[in-house]
Parts: structure tokens; C-alpha cells; sequence
């Protein structure tokens, strides 16, 4: 531990050998957090590390099976996210939870709206007291507006209005600059720096290493849901960050397979959503890995969305293997030999309550039938078949997926799919919140299919992922194509540069 | 400054939005007052005039009540047995005893209504069953209880005092006693939804019930709350369903939740929560009186009045989901021509 | 029935001894048994046989309604075709028209309600509850527009007779039989084709479904539409099983109908549910109104107890897994998302 600022003051908060677990999974094993005013402090990890359930454990949305939560060096309990706001402590979500049909001074001051005479509401001193807010935050936003149709980046700005008027003393941003452009950045940024200026604990959560050495002075790791080290910024190197936060060196991971491109499997011909990706065209081929890079936000799902049917397109034209696929029809894209593996496992991949079986048998309804019904053999075949291929640790067959881990679920995911014989397979988010080991797996599948003839498409947030897989990179920003970069020119500087739009 | 040019204009849009609603009704009523006038000069007689006023005043105490529960997000469907049941108990009372008074009567009509409003109320905000399973479920019961009060009997004018009957077809200066209660209720309800910190919590638990329970507000005392006063006032209003008409049988305002829910969703109360008025509320509740009253003036077969009822209900609902997703597509573009 | 519930993490064979729909079948056997002793007439083969004929169109109408619940969503406007279709029933053989066109018209229009509702659910993305609520109001004001006040009676003999009469050497009526044979088709759909398995992934989380190329919207369609026809043939059952022709025939049976799925054990939220639970729901409502009504207990009873039941079935499964949930994890307050 390195010596805290502010001499002996203790943490404003703090926790201390603190476990969760959920079922089987154990999300947070003895971790111990310091948080103190005037200080920025980064929590840094691999997704699945345990990052949102220990943000939830501040927060009082979950309380822990055992250790500890500080206030001020005193033992708390927060029974509700209520109890944590009233002893000071505001979350920034990646997405914040607003009341669109109000306004946005209502926003900040529901449940404590200033009073006038017999207990009224008052509006005027109310919409002041935003303004002020918003005038100490240097943002132009005005607090009549209805909160329904702000952007994300303002949404954000909102809640942080909000936790200004709370007088909180603990900031705690999950992932705040994932949905942001540069220049929203930046603001954002401007904003923290004063407020840990005039006091404030502030706890970051980001994937972009260059924003926790922009802004923070101590980092915490953590890995598997282990605290790893918490340590001051200054003086540490990306690598020695990336290092604690995967455990080993990262060029062992990505066993790529060189092989040599195909024919044109997919063909995607200036694609355009209306107000969410503009003139969109890509190429990929049989036995490449070529992936889409970008912020969150920048529309690399919705493309993918759009190419497998579940969204409409408005203008432009998709191909498989030269044949053109009509708009929104995810059955028509399935025929033509196009699989999608969805970036939400839970609400898009899997039926949760449902079996492993049943899981993977949904894809291929047609192909189980014998005669009118639905042959349970052969659906318990097919789920047999790709579990053995993929190596799913499971117990029967029958088991509900929400029991399984999230790696597992994934394998569940992509034998429901793979089990389909696609010829392209747009995969997204391919590990997002797996273990290390399955994401090896994952990796080593992926390549190995490639190998084989299969055309991919992978979406990641993850860079070294991105640089690892790829045979090409596509970087999307603020919903159209920005760059594509060959394997040998890609680096985690020049991806990031054409991702935020800063010139390099 | 771009935020800011975004924001003025995603604020008046949806200004716009909710005038454009309660304007059409206005003009709506406006057409209909004039065609049927038109067509029957008798339509707008002092008596006419008055008739609709009077049946509209209960439709709009129940839309007032209704528009607490929906505008959390809920729905109450047991108000119109409500009515049938509060009317004929608190007759039958009456009736038995000559001695009770106009205040008994509200008192008791009020308090019979607030224990079936806190029956459902416990059942959906502890129970946490969907509103409208469980007060289809209550209506029925409640029906039941009312038809077995009444066990076929009926509550006769002549035996009830004349000062209820007085209240129910009276007035001072001219203006009859149920418009002004029903008045009254409604800006009381209005100013207290919009001017108080707990009258703001149930837009914004309709708005978004997760942010609302992050904000630690008392979701569950704001939902009994809603249903609370929807009971109540549906027992005010039966006790004026008796002071207007005297005679009474058991099942006196069977059907009348549709109506009910018809006048607030037509008021642009959204059904999806959050949105609204009571005043709209009120509106639709004349809307829909003075249809009915036009149907018969315009020598229509009032049989009509239900199935009209019924369309109104999804031309509103439909209409709302619309304009929602326009409203949604022009800041979607918006935003992504500002850069978001 | 094949068992089919997906049961949750804890399996084992006490688990699946508590299910729900179990459940059910054993209180269907303690009532039937508890009617054999308590009761002298509810044995009798004639009973059993009125008890069942009676039965009749609300089970018809739960089958279908089991699909639409299992998608999670639901029809609330089904007594109100019902009543639709005996008004046209009515209303065209009043005009001379014969049986044997009036039945497939009617069945046509049923069709077309069943396709109103699914185009304003699947089209315009409306919450179904509030979109059948409006079509509620609006069938059955159709229907009194058709017929107005008026029955009409007097349909010919041989069309009556197998509304009512049992099939020869049974003691089963033909709607019971038409019943047996519909369950059958209707649990071979849900339990064993890919289309029972669309339903059930489209209820239990409607995005993954899509996502894995079900087409969603029209299975809906295709569900409304079915329970409307059904609703609609129900309706001349009904019809010629009591021998008149009214607008405000069924009113009230939705509720029966959704109860019985309900307590069949069908989840409301979607997803989870077996045909043999609702079968047994069905007639665990049918003996209850049949010995009820041996007993004499008046109609109204009938109806609080109908209520209640609903009730009760809503709430009695929440209840159980709420307490089951604690038991589970005493601290945890949302949805567990180990992620990091």
C-alpha cells in the first residue's frame, strides 16, 4: 500500500476484504478498496473482473456475503442504493437511469425539490438552482427541457448535476467515457478535475488506459474478481498495467492462424440506418477475420443488426455469397448462411430458463422435425454434439443456461449458432464477461474456423483482442466507416486514433 | 451551444405534443357541439346544457382518480362496481334510516370506496402482480358483493331523504352542486400533482418505475396512494350516482371502467405512465358525455355509445404510440446531426 | 400432457413434485372427491355431463388462450367476440339467412377481430392488455349494434341438439368432445412442434427469439387471430346451447377463461406453462361453479368466487417464488449479473 494523500485522515470510503457471490460464480474474493477526497481513483480490469458487481457493492445495490464497507472509517451497511446516496456516494452510469417524461431539473431534484410556502414546489428556485449547477459545471444545458432525447454524454452531465446538489462526497463513474466522443471527453474530464479539485473521492472505471493515466492517481487491479494491487499512476507504463490486469503476456493469447482469403462471402454496400450508421460498404472473405472496431456507440452493433434482419435498413444493399438478402429478416439472413452472435448474451443470445438443449435446438427447428413434431433425440444429439466440440462443463443437457458461467453460456451461444453451418459469422462482443481460460478457447475456435473456409466478422471493444484476431480492421466512428487498416498496420494508437476521430 | 439549440427544441416539440393533445379535444367537442346543434337546435337548451355537465361530473371524479393510477403506470378496472356497489349500500343505509345525513353518506360511500382502492392497491404494489389481472379479478368480486347486497332489490327515491336528492339535481346561482364538486376535485388533484414533491413522484415512478427505485423514492406508499384515491373517489362519485338519479339497482355502473379509462387515455393520459393530466383527464370525460348525449339528439341508436367508446379508446392509444415514435425518430436524427 | 415446464436451478424430484400444475391436479382430485361425498346429486352422470357441457366454451377458449399467455401476451376481448358472434348469429337468422352460411360468416368475422387485435399489438408495437381492453368495448358495442336489446330464439332443433345432446353411448356433450379432440391438436402444438417451441422462447425473452430468426410478429398475428375464431365458434356453442341469440351473451367469461389458465399454472409474464395444467385449471373451475351452484349458492357467489380465484392465482405463484427467492439469497436485491 503507498502512502494515502491527506495525511491521517481516513478513507471516505473504503471497503475491506469483501466477497460476493452469485450461485456458482464467485464475482468478488476478499477485495479491499481505498478511497480518499481529493483523489482520483481508477479501478482497472478485464471485463468479468469483478469491476460493476464491486461498483454495486458501494452503491448499495448489493451488499456483501462478507467483509466490510467504510464511511469515514466507521463501519456502514447500505441496505439500498438510497442508503449510499444519502451517505454521499453518486454513481455515474455507463447509461444513466433518467425519468425521460420530466424535465431535467426535475431530474436532479425529485423526491427533494426546493419548497415555498405551505410545502409547494418551487419552480423558479428549482430551474435556479439547476442553472447554477450547470453555470459550476460550464455546460449549456437548460433545466426545462424535457430529460426524453437528451444524448448520453448529457444524460451524464445531468446526474452529475445531480450528485453536485446532494453535496456527495464519493463520484463513482462506471465506464463514463465508453459512449463519448472527443470532444465530449474532454468536457467530461474538465468536470471531474474540479470537482476532485475541490475535494471529492472520485473511483474511474475505464478500458482506455490513456484516460486513467489522464486523470487518476492510484489504480486498483483486479483479476477473477482478486484484488490484485493498488498503486500510484505515476511511474507505471501501460504495459505494467495491462500486465496485472491479464495476469501474462499477452502475445500467447491469440493463436491466429494465417490463412489465405477466399471469395467474397459477405458484401455490405453503403448500409444506412437513418440517425444511426450512414453509407456503410465492407467486404469480408471466406476464411478471414475481419473486425469492427469503435467506441461504444459508434454503431458497429446496429451494422450488425441490420445485416443479420433484426433491424430495418433504410438505404443501401446487403450480399451473401452474391446474393442479395432483403431487409429486416433475420429468417431469410439465417438461410443464406449468416449467423450473428449477439453482443447481449442474457437478452439476445439465450433464452435464460430455458435448457442447454432447448437453446441450441432453437435455430434449427426445421431441421428437428420428424414429420410434425419436434424429435427430442435428435435435438438432444445436436446439443450433445456441439457441447462435446466446444467443451462446455455442464451437468445434463436439461439444465436451465442461468445456471452455467458466463464462458459457458457463451460456448452455449455459439453452438447454437455454429450448429446452423454458416457461411458468415458476425460475432459480437465474442468475450465480453468470460474467464481468461474460455477466452482463450473462444479465440483458438474462431481462428480454427476461419482456417476452415468460415467468413468472420467480430465486433470488440477490446483492443488487443481486436489486434490479436484480426486479418483487417474496420473503425467505425459516430456511425460511419471511418478507417480500414491492414494487420500489419494495426496498433492500439492508430485504431484509437481513427475510433475518437483525433488526428495522430 | 449546440446542446443548448438541441434542447429548446426537443423541449418545445414535446410542449407541443401535449397541447396539440388537449386542443384537439377542444376542438374536437367544439365540432361536435356545433354539428349536433346544427342538425337539433334543442341541443344546447339550458337543460341540455345542464344534463351533460351532470353526467359528465362522476365520469370526471372517476377520471381524476383513474389518472393517479395510471399515471404510475397502473390501471384500475374495478371503479365501475365500485360505484354500483357504494351506491347501493350507501342507499340501502339510507334508506333504513332517515336520520343520517348528506355527510354520513359521503363519509361512508368515501370509506367503503377507499377499502376496496386499498385491497387492490395492497395486491399490486406488494403482490407485485400485474394491475390489470388483479383488478379484473377485484371487479368481479366487488360485483359480486353487490349483487349479493342487493339480492335483486332496488333503492326507490321516495326512500331516500330529500336533501341527498337535492344535492344530486340542485345548486347555488345557478349552478348545479356536482359540476362544482366535481371542479373542485380536479383542481385540487391538479395543483397537488403538479405543485407538490409527492404529487411529482407519481410521474416519475410511471416514467421509469428502475430510476425511480434508484432515487429511493417510496414506489410502493405512492401506488397504494393512487389506488387509494381512485377507490375514494369512486366512492364519492356513487354516493353522487345516487344523489342524481335515486333509484338504484345493483348493477348501476356496470361497464362504466371502460368509459372511465376511455375518457383518461383520450385526455392523453399516457397508458404507458408518466404523461398527463387531470384536466385532459376531465376533458376526455365531457368528450365522451357529450358524445353520448349528441348520439341521442342526432336520433343515433345509443347502442352505438359503447362500440364508440371502445374505437376512441385505440384511436387514442394509437395515436399516442405515433407520435412517441416520431417524436423518437426526429431527436434520434437530431442528435445525430449534432453529434451526439 | 408431456411435462414440459422448464424447472428452475434446483431440480430434483421434490421439486418437480411441487409444480405448480401438479398442485393442481391433486386439488382437482380432493375437490371431485370431496363433491362425491359432500354432495348426493354431483355424482350423477347427468350432472357430470351438464357439469362439463357447461364447461364448454370456456375451455375451448382457454386452449387458445394458453398459447397467447405463453407468448405473454394475452386476449381480453374474447367474451366480447363471443358475444359479437351470438348477436350476428341472432341478427342473421332473424333475416332468414340458414345456418349452415350464418357460421362460417361469423367464424370470418371472427377472424377479422382476432386480426384487428394482432396488427395494432404486432404492428404498432401497442401492449396488448390495453389494446383488447379497447376492442373489449368495441366488440360488444358491435354486438349491440348488431342486435340491440332484442334474443332471438327459435333455431332449428338439429343444430341445438348438438350443443347440448351427448355423443351416443357417452356421457360426454359434443363441445366437450370437439374440446377433447382440439386439446389434443393444441398440446401436440405446444408441447412437441418447433412452432410450442417459438411460443415458449418468444414469451420467455421475445429479443433472443428474434434474434435467432423466429418471426415473431406474425406468430402473434397468427395467435390472435386463432383465439378469436375459437372465441367466435364458441360464441354459436353458446348460442344454441342456451337457445337465444343475445348482444350481452359470455360477458364476463374472459375473466373465467384467463383465471383457469392462471391457475393452470401458465406464468402471466410468458414462457412457463403446460396445456395439462390448464386443462386441469378448467375443470377445477367447472366442478367449483358446479357444486357451488348444487349447493344453491346464488350466481353472485359464483362470481366473488371466480374473482377471488383469479386472484389468487395471479398472486399465489409471486408469493412462492418471492419466499423461495429469499430463502435462496437473503441480501440480493436485483436481478444477479455477475459481470464485471
Amino acid at each position: 500500500m503507498t502512502e494515502p494523500p491527506g495525511g491521517d485522515a481516513p478513507p471516505v470510503l473504503a471497503l475491506r476484504g469483501v466477497s460476493k457471490a452469485f450461485g456458482a460464480v464467485q464475482a468478488l474474493r476478499d477485495v479491499s478498496l481505498e478511497l480518499f477526497a481529493g483523489e482520483a481513483h481508477a479501478l482497472a480490469g478485464e471485463n468479468g473482473a469483478g469491476k460493476s458487481t464491486l461498483v454495486k457493492t458501494l452503491t448499495g445495490v448489493y451488499r456483501p456475503d462478507t467483509g466490510q464497507l467504510l464511511l469515514d472509517g466507521e463501519p456502514v451497511e447500505f441496505h439500498s442504493p438510497a442508503d449510499a446516496q444519502n451517505a454521499g456516494v453518486a454513481v455515474i452510469y455507463q447509461e444513466p437511469t433518467m425519468f425521460p417524461d420530466l424535465s431535467v431539473a426535475e431530474n436532479i431534484f425529485i423526491g427533494r425539490q426546493p419548497r415555498a410556502a405551505l410545502r409547494r414546489i418551487d419552480r423558479g428556485a428549482m430551474h435556479g438552482r439547476a442553472a447554477e449547477l450547470f453555470k459550476r459545471l460550464g455546460v449549456a444545458l437548460d433545466p426545462e427541457q424535457p430529460a426524453r432525447g437528451l444524448s448520453i454524454a448529457d444524460q451524464q452531465l445531468v446526474e452529475i448535476a445531480k450528485a453536485l446538489s446532494r453535496d456527495a462526497r464519493v463520484l463513482i463513474m462506471d465506464e463514463p467515457t465508453a459512449a463519448l466522443s472527443g470532444a465530449e471527453v474532454t468536457r467530461l474530464f474538465n468536470v471531474v478535475k474540479a470537482l476532485r479539485e475541490q475535494g471529492c473521492a472520485v473511483l474511474f472505471i475505464s478500458h482506455r488506459l490513456d484516460e486513467i493515466f489522464e486523470l487518476c492517481q492510484r489504480v486498483t487491479t483486479l483479476r477473477d474478481g482478486t484484488w490484485i494491487a493498488s498503486e500510484p499512476v505515476a511511474g507505471m507504463t501501460h504495459d505494467d498495467l495491462i500486465r496485472r490486469m491479464v495476469g501474462r503476456d499477452l502475445d500467447a493469447l491469440y493463436p491466429k492462424l494465417d490463412t489465405v482469403p477466399g471469395e467474397v462471402a459477405l458484401k455490405v454496400h453503403r448500409l444506412t440506418r437513418e440517425g444511426v450508421f450512414t453509407d456503410v460498404s465492407f467486404e469480408v472473405r471466406r476464411g478471414e477475420i475481419v473486425a469492427l472496431a469503435g467506441l461504444v456507440g459508434a454503431g458497429r452493433s446496429e451494422v450488425a443488426r441490420a445485416i443479420f434482419g433484426v433491424d430495418r435498413w433504410d438505404a443501401g444493399s446487403v450480399e451473401v455469397n452474391g446474393r442479395g438478402l432483403p431487409a429486416a429478416s433475420p429468417t431469410a439472413a439465417m438461410s443464406a448462411g449468416l449467423a450473428l452472435v449477439p453482443e447481449d448474451r442474457r437478452q439476445q443470445g439465450l433464452v435464460m430458463e430455458q435448457s442447454i438443449e432447448r437453446n441450441i435446438g432453437l435455430t434449427g427447428l426445421k431441421n428437428l422435425r420428424r414429420g410434425p413434431v419436434i424429435s427430442r433425440a435428435a435435438e438432444r444429439d445436436r446439443a450433445r454434439d456441439w457441447a462435446i466440440r466446444l467443451q462446455l462443463k455442464f451437468n445434463r443437457l436439461s439444465d436451465a443456461v442461468n445456471v452455467l458461467s458466463g464462458g459457458n453460456q457463451q460456448k452455449v451461444v455459439l453452438g447454437k449458432w455454429l450448429s446452423t453451418r454458416p457461411g458468415v459469422l458476425i460475432i459480437d462482443e465474442p468475450t465480453r464477461g468470460i474467464d481468461v481460460g474460455t477466452k482463450a478457447e473462444v479465440h483458438r475456435l474462431l481462428s480454427e474456423l476461419a482456417a476452415d473456409g468460415l467468413a468472420v466478422l467480430m465486433i470488440s471493444s477490446d483492443l488487443p483482442e481486436v489486434l490479436g484476431m484480426a486479418d483487417r480492421v474496420l473503425v467505425m466512428q459516430e456511425g460511419r466507416l471511418v478507417a480500414e487498416i491492414p494487420r500489419d498496420a494495426a496498433t492500439e494508437e492508430s485504431v484509437m486514433a481513427a475510433a475518437t476521430g483525433r488526428a495522430s | 451551444m449546440t446542446a443548448v439549440t438541441a434542447g429548446r427544441g426537443g423541449r418545445s416539440l414535446v410542449d407541443l405534443v401535449f397541447r396539440a393533445r388537449e386542443l384537439s379535444i377542444v376542438a374536437a367537442l367544439v365540432l361536435l357541439v356545433a354539428v349536433t346543434t346544427g342538425v337539433n337546435g334543442n341541443f344546447l337548451s339550458g337543460q341540455g346544457v345542464k344534463d351533460i355537465f351532470l353526467n359528465a361530473s362522476i365520469l370526471v371524479l372517476l377520471a381524476v382518480g383513474q389518472s393517479f393510477v395510471i399515471i404510475t403506470k397502473n390501471i384500475d378496472l374495478s371503479v365501475g362496481s365500485v360505484v354500483g356497489l357504494v351506491a347501493f349500500t350507501v342507499g340501502d343505509f339510507l334508506a333504513a334510516d332517515h336520520g343520517r345525513g348528506i355527510v354520513f353518506a359521503v363519509i361512508l360511500g368515501v370509506a367503503i370506496g377507499a377499502v376496496c382502492g386499498l385491497a387492490n392497491g395492497l395486491l399490486v404494489s406488494f403482490g407485485r402482480v400485474p394491475a390489470l389481472v388483479v383488478t379484473l379479478g377485484t371487479l368481479y368480486v366487488i360485483q359480486g358483493l353487490d349483487h349479493f347486497i342487493a339480492h335483486g332489490r332496488q333503492i326507490n327515491a321516495v326512500d331516500l331523504p330529500p336533501a341527498l336528492l337535492s344535492m344530486g339535481n340542485g345548486g347555488v346561482l345557478g349552478i348545479p352542486y356536482l359540476p362544482l364538486i366535481a371542479v373542485l376535485v380536479m383542481v385540487a388533484a391538479g395543483y397537488y400533482l403538479r405543485s407538490y414533491a409527492s404529487g411529482r413522484d407519481f410521474y416519475a415512478i410511471g416514467s421509469s418505475p428502475e430510476a425511480a427505485r434508484l432515487a429511493g423514492l417510496p414506489v410502493r406508499r405512492r401506488v397504494m396512494t393512487a389506488y387509494l384515491l381512485s377507490g375514494g373517489l369512486a366512492g364519492l362519485a356513487g354516493v353522487l350516482w345516487l344523489a342524481r338519479f335515486g333509484t338504484v339497482v345493483a348493477d348501476a355502473a356496470g361497464g362504466w371502467e371502460l368509459q372511465v379509462v376511455s375518457a383518461v387515455v383520450v385526455g392523453g393520459v399516457a397508458i404507458t405512465g408518466g404523461v398527463g393530466s387531470v384536466y385532459g383527464a376531465a376533458l376526455g370525460a365531457l368528450l365522451l358525455t357529450t358524445i353520448t348525449s349528441a348520439l341521442v339528439v342526432l336520433k343515433v341508436d345509443p347502442f352505438w355509445q359503447q362500440a364508440i367508446t371502445g374505437a376512441l379508446l385505440l384511436l387514442a392509444i394509437s395515436v399516442d404510440r405515433l407520435l412517441a415514435l416520431r417524436v423518437a425518430r426526429i431527436l434520434r436524427r437530431r442528435n445525430a446531426r449534432h453529434g451526439s | 400432457m408431456a411435462p414440459d415446464v422448464t424447472t428452475g436451478a434446483l431440480g430434483g424430484s421434490l421439486q418437480r413434485f411441487l409444480r405448480w400444475d401438479v398442485l393442481v391436479g391433486v386439488l382437482l382430485v380432493f375437490v371431485f372427491a370431496g363433491g362425491l361425498t359432500g354432495s348426493p346429486q354431483f355424482g350423477n352422470i347427468d350432472n357430470l355431463s351438464f357439469a362439463l357441457g357447461d364447461l364448454g366454451e370456456i375451455a375451448l377458449i382457454a386452449l387458445a388462450m394458453t398459447l397467447l399467455v405463453v407468448a405473454a401476451e394475452v386476449d381480453l376481448s374474447v367474451a366480447s367476440v363471443l358475444g359479437l358472434s351470438s348477436a350476428l348469429v341472432g341478427n342473421l337468422w332473424d333475416a332468414g339467412w340458414a345456418i349452415e352460411t350464418i357460421i362460417p360468416l361469423v367464424v370470418v368475422v371472427g377472424a377479422l377481430c382476432g386480426l384487428v387485435n394482432g396488427l395494432l399489438v404486432t404492428r404498432l408495437g401497442l401492449p396488448s392488455l390495453a389494446v383488447t381492453i379497447g376492442t373489449m368495448a368495441l366488440y360488444r358495442g358491435l354486438a349491440y349494434v348488431v342486435l340491440g336489446d332484442r334474443a332471438v330464439a327459435g333455431f332449428p332443433q338439429q343444430f341445438t341438439d348438438l350443443a347440448v345432446n351427448d355423443v351416443p353411448g357417452t356421457f360426454i356433450p359434443y363441445p366437450v368432445m370437439l374440446f377433447v379432440a382440439l386439446a389434443a391438436v393444441t398440446g401436440v402444438v405446444l408441447h412437441a412442434t418447433g412452432f410450442g417451441r417459438s411460443l415458449f422462447a418468444i414469451g420467455a425473452q421475445v429479443e433472443a427469439a428474434h434474434f435467432a430468426g423466429i418471426r415473431v410478429k406474425r406468430i402473434k398475428l397468427i395467435l390472435f387471430v386463432v383465439a378469436s375464431v375459437v372465441a367466435a365458434f364458441a360464441g354459436v356453442i353458446y348460442t344454441f346451447r342456451y337457445g337465444s341469440a343475445r348482444a350481452d351473451n359470455g360477458s364476463g367469461l374472459e375473466m373465467a377463461v384467463i383465471a383457469a389458465v392462471l391457475l393452470g399454472g401458465v406464468d402471466f409474464d410468458g414462457g412457463k406453462g403446460t396445456l395439462g395444467g390448464v386443462i386441469a385449471g378448467v375443470l377445477l373451475i367447472g366442478l367449483l361453479r358446479n357444486l357451488l351452484m348444487l349447493n344453491d349458492v346464488s350466481t353472485e357467489i359464483q362470481s366473488i368466487v371466480t374473482g377471488l380465484l383469479l386472484v389468487i392465482s395471479v398472486i399465489t405463484p409471486r408469493l412462492v417464488a418471492a419466499v423461495r427467492q429469499r430463502r435462496r439469497t437473503p441480501t440480493l436485491t436485483t436481478q444477479p449479473t455477475p459481470e464485471g
